[in-house]
């Protein structure tokens, strides 16, 4: 051993955050600035023999030039994975966004995840109404043209489906990815009118409580929205990353509640009827209510929980001896901003903090790091987010005892990441 | 000769006026059209818990059989059993020691959800084909499948909302939660 790797690794033992390999978090942050490179350099520098660098053949011919609308590196080909769809009823269903395989903050618009009850609507916007009517002084209509006119918001917001990472509830999937297991989560750049702006145009009544927002997609998908909210923070987005909202997303335009399950953020708006009371629409009574153990089922349950998990290494991933691994993921939080997220490699018996790698903004994804030196054991890498709120992200068994597992919506748990002797990484349930 | 509070008086002026200026812009931004409650007829499809927005017409389960046999049974089976966990619209009890299986039946607190789903969207496969009259017959025949209304009861914009639904007290709202 040189003099140099045995001071790095004293030193590395000295910054043990937590038990079985986690490092401190300065290790990334000094490596990013490059002040201590020597923390994610190979252990021996400079006397690798036979490598010979050449010029390489893309240097020496000319490519092609410009192309009207961008596409992913050839070598870098991402994808959704849509679930099994009813034959049937082929419009409804779902496609995950790859998480294992995305960093930073921002889902591509092409990768954000998909959920449909009735398939995709082809909207010409030049025929597309948004109404407001009911409990309001004058009924409206505004067509897209005009509402291109308004001043508008941007914000970065997650979106997720209440329903991710529900397989967890009953110790499904044991294959999974981060991708299968908990890629209904996505998020972006939302650029819109902030909806009080078009309520207040109608001039909401005294009596009003509600509003029904309704889409133009084949089942005409409604929810029952309480009016605080649309009054303080709901937009209607038009732009999602810069560019008119994809039509897989609600082109051209779809309600946006930040924070809340992504049912309720209806695409391709078109009605809001302005109510006094919730209109119990099929997918706010049959679906999307959560059914306790004793039988009882929470209606309404609208803010999504502070969560994180570790996309990489993740399920079906493997990593190998010697390195120090950079553990990374995302976090988010339906009450606010992520505060602090913490990672344990021993399945939550010891934990350190992560580096928060990217802007804490409210209701957004957050990407954390901690370094990591796997030796050859057994270990279950997790990771547990708190929100500015002080919600701490629970562990499996404790939404299992407080929900139990006839519910499959809402279910912010700890995933833990079994990593095997020979480097394997697996969704295990403890 | 300018001065520093000068300049800052200056600065904080204009900010001023183009703070004015935008609010003033978004003032006069209004372009919302404005339309009657009597225009969106054939629009609003809402038919409410209360009974506002059902449509006239009535129908009998017994008049909904065929329609259901002919438009829904592909998917929900003749007589309500469907093909799927997702598809099946009878049956269950909530408070059975398994996994209650959640249908129309043993689960929905609302009756006007059923006609008001059945109305903007189905048969999946071609979704608002039905008329008023059918959408009444096969929402009878459903809840009679279910064994909530007779075989003969007449629902109509009275009479389908007041159906009693066994799990209607079953939920518990959480919209004090945001």
């Amino acid at each position: 051993m040189t003099k140099s790797s045995k001071g790095q690794n004293k030193a590395l033992d000295l910054d043990r955050v937590a038990a079985n390999g986690l490092l401190s978090r300065r290790h990334l942050l000094s490596a990013a600035l490059g002040g201590a490179g020597l923390t994610m350099a190979r252990p021996v520098i400079g006397q690798e023999p036979g490598i010979k660098l050449e010029i390489p053949a893309w240097s020496k011919t000319p490519g092609p030039g410009t192309s009207p609308y961008g596409s992913s590196s050839a070598h870098a080909q991402l994808e959704r994975q849509s679930g099994f769809g009813n034959p049937l009823y082929p419009g409804g269903g779902a496609s995950r966004s790859p998480l294992q395989h995305l960093q930073g903050t921002i889902t591509p618009n092409s990768l954000h995840f998909e959920r449909h009850h009735a398939g995709i609507p082809a909207i010409d916007p030049a025929g597309h109404k948004l109404v407001i009517h009911g409990l309001v002084r004058q009924p409206l209509m505004f067509d897209y043209e005009d509402l291109l006119k308004y001043q508008m918001v941007s914000k970065i917001y997650f979106l997720e489906c209440s329903g991710n990472s529900g397989a967890l509830l009953y110790g499904g999937n044991p294959d999974g990815t981060a991708q299968s297991l908990h890629g209904l989560v996505s998020c972006a750049e939302w650029t819109g009118i902030p909806l009080s702006v078009l309520l207040e145009e109608a001039g909401v009544l005294p009596e009003a409580r509600w509003i029904a927002a309704v889409g133009a997609d084949a089942a005409s998908m409604g929810r029952s929205i309480p009016l605080d909210k649309a009054m303080d923070d709901s937009l209607l987005a038009l732009f999602q990353n810069g560019e008119p909202v994809r039509p897989e997303q609600g082109y051209p335009m779809r309600l946006f509640n930040p924070g809340w399950e992504g049912n309720t953020s209806v695409k391709w708006l078109t009605q809001i009827k302005v109510t006094r009371n919730p209109l119990q629409f099929r997918d706010e009574t049959s679906k999307y209510t959560d059914t306790l153990p004793d039988r009882s089922s929470l209606q309404f349950t609208f803010p999504m929980d502070v969560k994180s998990l570790i996309t990489s290494p993740s399920g079906q991933m493997r990593v190998t001896q010697g390195g120090i691994y950079r553990v990374t993921g995302v976090a988010w939080s339906g009450a606010g901003s992520i505060r602090r997220v913490e990672v344990s490699a021993d399945g939550g018996q010891t934990w350190g903090d992560a580096l928060i790698e990217s802007q804490q903004l409210d209701k957004a994804l957050v990407r954390f790091s901690i370094p990591w030196r796997w030796d050859g054991a057994p270990a279950v890498l997790q990771s547990r987010a708190t929100d500015s709120a002080g919600n701490v992200q629970p562990t499996r068994d404790a939404v299992i005892a407080a929900k139990g597992t006839i519910n499959r919506y809402h279910n912010p748990c700890i995933q833990s990441w079994g990593v095997n002797t020979a480097g394997e990484v697996t969704n295990v349930y403890l | 000769m300018f001065t520093y509070k000068r300049l800052l008086k200056a600065s904080t002026l204009a900010a001023y006026g183009v703070a004015m200026l935008v609010s003033t812009a978004q003032e006069q931004v209004k372009l919302g059209q404005t339309i009657s409650e009597a225009s969106l007829a054939e629009f609003d499809l809402i038919a409410e818990p209360g009974g506002m927005g059902f449509p006239p017409g009535t129908g009998t389960a017994r008049q909904g059989r065929t329609i259901f046999e002919t438009r829904c049974a592909l998917c929900h089976g003749s007589n309500g059993e469907g093909n799927s966990a997702a598809t099946v619209l009878v049956g269950g009890n909530m408070q059975s020691t398994d996994s209650p299986l959640r249908t129309v039946g043993s689960y929905w607190p609302y009756a006007s959800t059923v006609f008001d789903f059945i109305r903007r969207a189905m048969p999946a496969n071609a979704p608002k084909s039905l008329t008023d009259e059918e959408t009444y017959q096969v929402a009878a025949y459903v809840l009679y499948l279910n064994g909530l209304v007779a075989e003969d009861e007449i629902m109509n914009a009275q009479s389908l909302p007041q159906v009693r639904m066994p799990n209607a007290e079953g939920f518990i709202d959480q919209s004090h939660i945001q």
